[in-house]
């Protein structure tokens, strides 16, 4: 039975991780551009939800929400800023633009709400289902299925809609895509901040069950990597598969070994795979 | 190169090598040391990072290697730290070997993110294996014994050991970058496509390189520890030490011989100067201003600063002509 409880925790740990690996994977898949400060936008994410509540008392899902459209228009403010101006440089300069925005937003984050880590009250969104002998927190269970759904909603846009094939379009080729007449710089703005506000939604989801401190982002940002390239570089559905899956690796490594080694387990398997398959488990190159 | 570029150099060199004789207050001796290690490590990147144009966000791997052979040596064998320098090239080595040709099978962001997770990986590692001192560290020794230990009180010895090794580690690569060779990494780092089309064994060089960089890196870690004296994993395999290096030459000029050591002697004294007048690395603020300083390069001088100045006298000339 223990085996399946920690199969639940995973899964629903997992598609928490999809969420903002998808927003990684759809800015990366659509502007070529790596975002080093992606584990610092889910840092951001989870202190808006936390001073939403304690300084404006707002709850849910009002926090959820708000935190949301805030990394949505952080994302757009990031690209016409920053992003815009590197896209066309050399891939060192972006590397390091982004990095240096990671950087920029850690250290900002440590100076304003200094290292103390806080945290939402636990019971928020209360209680725990008990289905059979298996507990589920019932926060763990709206971040998952809420991850799973905005998941979804996101490859029917870019796969069923106008503004997805736009988006294809002019990650395929933005020359050509302006000479069609879509213009790149909207399009592309849109991506970073729909990318930004999927991260902002789970960061917000996150801090209904985790602590919140400017250290946080390290670890995601990592995560999100491996969630991605264990996909494949650009696939949502991949992205989904890759973070359920180091879910259920964590949740297990954790249980059976311990919970210090379970991002040595991530890593180590991330390695093989890179070295194995390249490409990722469900990419194509 | 025209005259008054040798003369820019020539300046450039003196005011590295006696500003902080004429101003010998033990911080600025420390910064100076500091800064010339900082250039070590970064022309050690620039090897592979910028000739080859590999971008490795790992090679902190490298230099936690060194640093932790410095001082495992004296923990565990009573030998001076500096016998350690020799057994962190050798694992260096064999760390290259190992990961060199899965690694070079990737290309871009991928070898970018391969090298971050391994060099991370490590870092993990060694913080949960006993032997070398899992996340508590290891310390060098706390009084020099003879001579060879290298402990000394002000940081002035280690400056001018520093620049002997920076200067080796420069002539290294002006040699590389004036053979064959050095044109096949360049050919690499346009595009490695193109360069094996016309017969360069894109393998193999890029092995080469890597091999040069990791003994390097591996040597400059270990000059860290014998001068701290004192490693634990977040010091040596951290992000932020990778960071450092490529910021560094990307900076001066990822690719060009003297852009590493001018990135560090941007950066280095900003950063110290920062923790120093705004309160240490535990607030925040001196990273925010490097954060920013980052940014602010990556937007406007994307080829780095000796690119964008020898650019700027060749348009003036000819407009003049």
């Amino acid at each position: 039975m223990i085996f399946v409880q920690v199969a639940v925790n995973g899964l629903l740990l997992g598609a928490v991780y999809a969420l903002f690996s998808s927003g990684l994977t759809l800015i990366w898949g659509m502007t070529d551009v790596i975002n080093f400060a992606h584990g610092e936008f889910v840092m951001l994410a989870m202190y808006v939800t936390f001073f939403s509540y304690t300084l404006l008392g707002i709850g849910p899902p009002g926090f959820i929400i708000i935190a949301t459209i805030a990394l949505f228009l952080f994302g757009i403010a990031v690209y016409f800023s920053l992003i815009k101006h590197v896209l066309r440089g050399p891939m060192l300069a972006q590397i390091i633009s982004t990095f240096g925005l990671a950087l920029f937003l850690r250290s900002a984050a440590l100076w304003a709400f200094s290292a103390n880590f806080v945290s939402l009250p636990n019971n928020l969104v209360g209680g725990t289902l008990h289905i059979g002998s298996i507990n589920i927190g019932v926060a763990h269970l709206l971040a998952g299925l809420t991850s799973l759904l905005v998941t979804f909603a996101m490859h029917f846009l870019l796969t069923r809609t106008t503004l997805g094939s736009r988006m294809l379009a002019v990650a395929e080729d933005a020359t050509a895509a302006a000479l069609m007449g879509i213009r790149p710089d909207p399009v592309q703005a849109l991506t970073w901040g729909l990318g930004a506000a999927a991260t902002g939604l789970a960061g917000a989801l996150i801090a209904l069950f985790f602590y919140v401190s400017p250290e946080v982002g390290n670890s995601y940002t990592l995560l999100a990597f491996v969630t991605v390239c264990l996909g494949g570089f650009g696939s949502v559905p991949g992205a989904l598969l890759g973070g359920l899956a180091i879910g259920l690796i964590q949740t297990y490594t954790a249980y059976f070994i311990g919970a210090t080694d379970k991002n040595i387990t991530v890593l180590a398997l991330f390695v093989l795979l890179l070295w194995i398959r390249p490409q990722g488990l469900f990419g194509r190159r | 190169m025209t005259s008054s570029w040798r003369l820019a150099i020539i300046v450039f060199w003196t005011a590295i090598i006696v500003v902080p004789i004429a101003f010998g207050g033990a911080f600025v001796q420390r910064i100076a040391a500091l800064t010339v290690l900082a250039a070590i490590a970064a022309s050690a990147w620039n090897i592979v990072g910028g000739y080859a144009g590999q971008i490795s966000f790992g090679h902190a791997m490298y230099y936690g290697i060194g640093a932790y052979s410095a001082l495992l040596c004296y923990t565990k064998l009573g030998w001076p730290p500096i016998a350690g320098v020799p057994v962190g090239m050798l694992l260096s080595v064999c760390l290259s070997l190992l990961i060199g040709f899965p690694t070079f099978r990737l290309s871009g962001h991928y070898f970018s993110m391969g090298t971050i997770a391994l060099a991370t990986l490590l870092g993990l590692l060694f913080g949960n294996w006993g032997f070398v001192g899992a996340s508590t560290g290891v310390m060098g020794p706390a009084a020099p014994r003879t001579v060879f230990d290298l402990v000394f009180r002000s940081a002035w010895p280690y400056y001018i050991i520093f620049l002997a090794v920076l200067a080796v580690v420069l002539l290294s690569t002006y040699a590389l970058q004036e053979r064959r060779m050095g044109f096949y990494l360049r050919a690499l780092g346009a595009s490695d496509r193109a360069a094996a089309s016309l017969g360069v064994k894109v393998k193999y060089y890029k092995l080469y390189a890597l091999l040069l960089s990791g003994v390097f890196t591996a040597l400059a870690g270990s000059l860290y520890a014998i001068m701290v004296g004192f490693v634990d994993p977040p010091s040596v395999f951290g992000i932020i030490v990778s960071v450092n290096m490529v910021v560094m030459a990307a900076l001066g000029g990822a690719g060009t011989l003297f852009g590493p050591v001018v990135g560090a002697v941007i950066l280095v004294p900003v950063g110290q100067l920062a923790n120093a007048y705004l309160g240490g690395g535990k607030s925040g603020a001196a990273y925010v201003i490097y954060g920013i300083v980052i940014m602010v390069l990556a937007r406007f001088s994307p080829g780095g600063l000796l690119r964008a100045l020898s650019r700027w006298p060749a348009k003036r000339r000819r407009h003049a002509a």
